[in-house]
């Protein structure tokens, strides 16, 4: 589990382009699956056939992750940018930015107080000396993600864009785990998340499952003065009630909550007061679909250095294979 | 003129009418097919059963404007703008109202009445009341009923190096572009949306794709530009006269990147000059379409516009020209790709 | 039962959005008048009312969400006080000193409560109070004992009986939208003396407090020609400006707006000029917050109307409207509806 959160946090996947981590992650399920491939979105979708009787469950984990797009470079070679997805000006300042060509850029802020600096007012330094030398480089319009490594703590990891690969790799180990499994399962490894829920769409529409079930990060409340939230690191899986995107379909987080008691998979129940995942897409698709959200509780999301305890990403893995066998008759 | 016909011709969101009328008459000889569904949305179509991929043309065809909530005792009209306008442009300009098209003006206190820290102070659209020289309101109602809208009277005009200045260029520019571009003979279904409600809320686009299911989509836009003293280079976002631009993100969409890099190689192989738009905010129908069913490959290509969403915005018609090339050179490839297979 | 009452019994029934199943029943005994009556997958309660006469038959979508605003349970402290976030939109200054029930293992009365005045600091009365700063007190001495009935993600409601004001006026709960499901239960009910070739979808939609939802995916399944939105606006009330607001007791009021079909709209004021049902006219350039947005861009669209019931007080428990504007807008949408034949839904899609 920590090789593939390493190899798959360190990937390249800005919102749009994702195929770095799409490809990655073919390799990795390829032979355990009946069926995969990419669609217009860039959405990648791997199918477990199921036995006749048995419905059709989507999972969806998002393999985009917030970052950076270029929208100007001055003669000097310095860069201005704009965000892609929700990214917070306070862990952007002294922080480092990787492009597609390899190219590394330190992100500094113009003269001025803190209480008012706006995105427009922070820059990226690539080195280059000219705006000849910055153009070899990088192109205004390139896409860029935050630049760190995974560390590994023992029972809890650091790395960026553990929002969503966390629960790609969730997803990875559940299928691998999954044999011959009565109801047919898609694995939708999404596009676009970050900027809207887009590629869930698309993609529910195509495959119109009877329960859809995000695997996506949530947010815990047991960090020093924190925003109260009554989920914590290392207590389970969180099975969300609600959040801006969904109110969870309540016999799909009773159906979650006997699992989890029924297999002893240690969980919690998560309130979310802003912010979305997947399963907000996928409900609203055609005429609606029973929808869910697995969450992993998660410290410091949007920031360079997500945390993750290895202990919750366990319990998620267990519900996922769990659900994928239940009878969905009384949904 | 067309451009000129297009943004003289008067079409808020939910009311496109009169612009509806001329680009039907315009693209009628040159389509097979032409309807128009329960929103509005006037679907144009070239070679609607030929094999091929569904390329998909879209312009809206609507623009901001104000809508007449209430009529007061004295028969000044309230109003409150639909689709984004910033009030501050508002003032001291001159509208025709409603069906009847009664002329009409929007005032505000005088400055010799105003202390001097109230000039310091931005009119708020509760001061702002449109003035028709009624007496009060029955003579008022009379003549202008609740829901009616008030348009600008800006006449189109070319100035300056090659310049136009008029309302309505976003986004009367991409219908002008969609109408010129049907007019390509070409082998492939070619499907133009003059699509509806565009401003608030990218409401015709979707219904539109849904209807066309298209495999790739052109969105033909008039975009901000804001290379204006006062404005650092760097929040420009596009340039007049720098040629169309592509947009790579916005708040609605991240275009198909291989769609997006093909039309940045077509630009640079045929030399014609193109811009990145520099900003993500903001948004068009690409957002709706691109999200339709299953999917659809998408572009935005716009002209820079200085002043949008105001009575009176300005152009360069090289980058016109230049966004017309662009497409027009996009669709001759895939002709020419599609009678090689 | 006299529809009065049913509306009566649904606003002091609890159906947050999400959860509305508790209404389902009372909804669905009130309707003899429908042919078919079923719940789709998010929940929407779909009555159908068939038309007389041949196929293609007019299919014309009534809707009126039955969800109400509500709070959510987020954490139980250390001695028993209950924390809460909203669902929907909730002034919090309404909230202070409510009486709740707490949706637990087994429902809880509770009060909504906050510092006492007499320890707080001067001036702290002139601001209001924090969403944060509420609890719900249930009365519980420790976390052990809440914890035992309550968990994290339950759900919460104001306690309010209907109150008869003067005349037709009721003041109560959730009268955001239960009215409008009331006034569609009016129009069936006209419509069965009347004679119609139009099939008639009643919807009692799921979740329009928090993004439309339901009338998202119930109109996907429905398909129809026309969608007529029953909600709540604005009534008329100190401190508002007339030009915001539609007069209770004057019948509905009729948007016009991008988000109204030009035809429909006409034919909805010939009908109640025709009828002498009294209306005021509800221009609303900003289209957004009601299941009319959400059914006008369904499939390959659709022909809407927006119907407002003069409402005061919105998303507090004193809402308070005038009966006698439900009956109208229900005798207003079955007589639109009698007069509708295929040949007028043709002409929708023709600008």
């Amino acid at each position: 589990m920590k090789t593939v959160l390493k190899q798959l946090t360190e990937a390249f996947g800005p919102s749009g382009y994702e195929t770095e981590v799409t490809e990655l992650i073919r390799t990795m399920i390829e032979e355990h699956v009946d069926e995969i491939k990419t669609d217009v979105l860039g959405n990648l979708i791997a199918v477990k056939k199921g036995a006749e009787d048995g419905r059709t469950i989507m999972f969806a984990a998002h393999t985009d992750e917030i970052g950076l797009v270029v929208t100007h470079i001055d003669d000097k070679g310095f860069l201005r940018f704009s965000n892609v997805g929700g990214v917070s000006i306070s862990t952007l300042v002294g922080n480092r930015v990787r492009f597609a060509s390899g190219a590394v850029g330190a992100i500094y802020q113009e003269k001025g107080s803190w209480k008012e600096l706006t995105l427009d007012k922070l820059y990226i330094d690539i080195g280059a000396e000219s705006k000849e030398e910055a153009l070899e480089k990088v192109k205004v319009g390139e896409f860029g993600i935050f630049h760190r490594e995974f560390v590994d703590l023992g029972n809890r990891l650091i790395a960026k864009a553990m929002d969503d690969r966390v629960g790609c790799a969730i997803l990875i180990e559940a299928l691998k785990r999954i044999e011959d499994p009565n109801n047919t399962l898609c694995f939708v490894f999404t596009a676009q998340e970050e900027v809207g829920l887009r590629g869930a769409r698309t993609a529910a529409y195509g495959i119109e499952p009877d329960l859809g079930i995000a695997l996506d990060v949530t947010l815990t409340g047991d960090m020093p003065e924190a925003r109260r939230m009554d989920v914590s690191l290392g207590k389970g899986a969180a099975i969300k009630v609600k959040d801006s995107s969904l109110i969870v379909h309540p016999k799909v987080k009773e159906l979650l909550v006997n699992i989890a008691e029924e297999n002893n998979i240690p969980y919690q129940m998560e309130v979310l007061e802003f912010g979305g995942t997947d399963a907000g897409a996928i409900h609203l698709t055609k005429a609606g679909i029973p929808s869910g959200t697995i969450s992993i509780p998660t410290r410091y999301v949007h920031s360079p250095s997500e945390m993750v305890d290895i202990r919750d990403i366990k319990a998620c893995t267990d519900l996922v294979v769990a659900l994928a066998d239940q009878d969905l008759s009384g949904i | 003129m067309l451009l000129a016909r297009l943004t003289e011709a008067n079409g808020a969101p939910g009311q496109e009418g009169d612009v509806r009328d001329l680009i039907r008459a315009e693209v009628e000889p040159h389509v097979h097919e032409i309807r128009t569904d329960a929103l509005g949305n006037l679907i144009a179509v070239k070679n609607p059963d030929a094999p091929g991929p569904r390329v998909m043309l879209a312009a809206h065809m609507d623009e901001v404007a104000l809508m007449i909530v209430g009529i007061e005792s004295n028969g000044f009209l309230k109003f409150r703008p639909i689709g984004g306008v910033d009030p501050r442009v508002l003032v001291a300009k001159s509208v025709l109202v409603g069906a009847k098209k009664i002329p009409g003006v929007i005032g505000s206190k005088p400055i010799h009445l105003q202390r001097p820290p109230e000039r310091e102070r931005a009119f708020s659209i509760q001061e702002l009341l449109i003035d028709i020289g009624a007496k009060n309101k029955e003579e008022a109602e009379g003549l202008v009923k609740l829901g009616e809208i008030a348009y600008f009277t800006t006449k189109y005009e070319e100035f300056g190096t090659g310049k136009v200045k008029a309302k309505a260029l976003d986004d009367r520019v991409g219908c002008a572009l969609a109408i010129r571009l049907l007019q390509e003979e070409v082998s492939f279904p070619l499907i133009a949306a003059f699509t509806v409600q565009e401003e608030v809320g990218l409401r015709g686009a979707g219904v539109a794709t849904y209807q066309i299911k298209p495999d790739l989509a052109l969105v033909l836009e008039g975009t901000t530009a804001s290379d204006v003293p006062g404005t650092d280079e760097h929040k420009h976002a596009t340039t007049v006269g720098a040629g169309p631009c592509i947009t790579v993100m916005d708040r609605v969409s991240i275009p198909h990147p291989p769609l997006v890099q093909e039309l940045f190689a077509i630009a640079e192989a045929e030399g014609i000059k193109v811009q990145v738009r520099r900003n993500t905010a903001g948004g068009t129908d690409a957002g709706q379409i691109q999200l339709s069913e299953e999917g659809v490959k998408v572009a935005t290509i716009a002209v820079p516009c200085r002043y949008i969403h105001s009575p009176a915005s300005v152009m360069s018609k090289h980058d016109f020209e230049g966004a017309y090339q662009l497409v027009k050179s996009y669709l001759t490839r895939l002709q020419e790709r599609e009678a090689s297979k | 039962m006299e529809i009065k009452q049913v509306l009566r019994n649904l606003s002091e029934a609890s159906g947050v959005s999400g959860h509305e199943h508790n209404l389902v029943s009372t909804i669905q005994d009130s309707c003899p008048w429908a042919d078919e009556i079923a719940c789709d997958k998010l929940g929407n309660l779909i009555m159908l009312k068939r038309g007389s006469g041949p196929e293609p038959r007019p299919k014309v979508m009534l809707a009126g969400h039955m969800d109400e605003i509500g709070l959510i349970i987020t954490k139980i402290e250390k001695d028993g006080f209950l924390r809460f976030g909203t669902i929907g939109g909730f002034d919090q200054r309404v909230l202070l000193a409510q009486e709740v029930l707490v949706h637990g293992k087994e429902p809880l009365t509770g009060v909504i409560g906050a510092k006492p005045p007499h320890i707080q600091a001067p001036g702290e009365q002139s601001k209001a109070v924090k969403m944060e700063d509420l609890f719900i007190d249930v009365g519980f001495d420790s976390q052990d004992e809440a914890a035992k009935l309550v968990r994290v993600g339950d759900l919460v409601t104001l306690k309010r009986d209907v109150v008869d004001l003067q005349g037709s006026f009721l003041a109560g709960k959730s009268f955001d939208d239960r009215a409008g499901v009331a006034a569609i239960l009016e129009c069936f009910k006209a419509l069965d003396g009347l004679s119609h070739t139009a099939d008639v979808y009643g919807v009692a939609t799921v979740q329009e407090e928090v993004g439309l939802r339901g009338a998202i995916t119930s109109t996907y399944g429905i398909v129809p020609d026309i969608g007529i939105a029953i909600d709540v606006g604005f009534g008329d009330s100190p401190g508002l400006p007339e030009s915001d607001t539609i007069k209770l007791g004057k019948g509905p009021g009729i948007a016009i707006g991008p988000h109204v079909h030009p035809k429909v709209h006409a034919r909805m004021l010939e009908t109640a000029k025709e009828w002498n049902i009294g209306y005021s006219l509800d221009p609303s350039p900003y289209p957004g917050g009601t299941d009319t947005y959400a059914i006008q861009v369904a499939r390959a669209g659709v022909a809407t109307i927006l119907l407002s019931i003069p409402l005061r007080y919105m998303h507090t428990p004193i809402e308070t409207i005038d009966y006698a504007d439900v009956k109208q807008t229900g005798r207003l949408m079955a007589l639109f509806i009698a007069g509708l034949d295929q040949e007028f839904v043709e002409g929708l899609t023709c600008f």
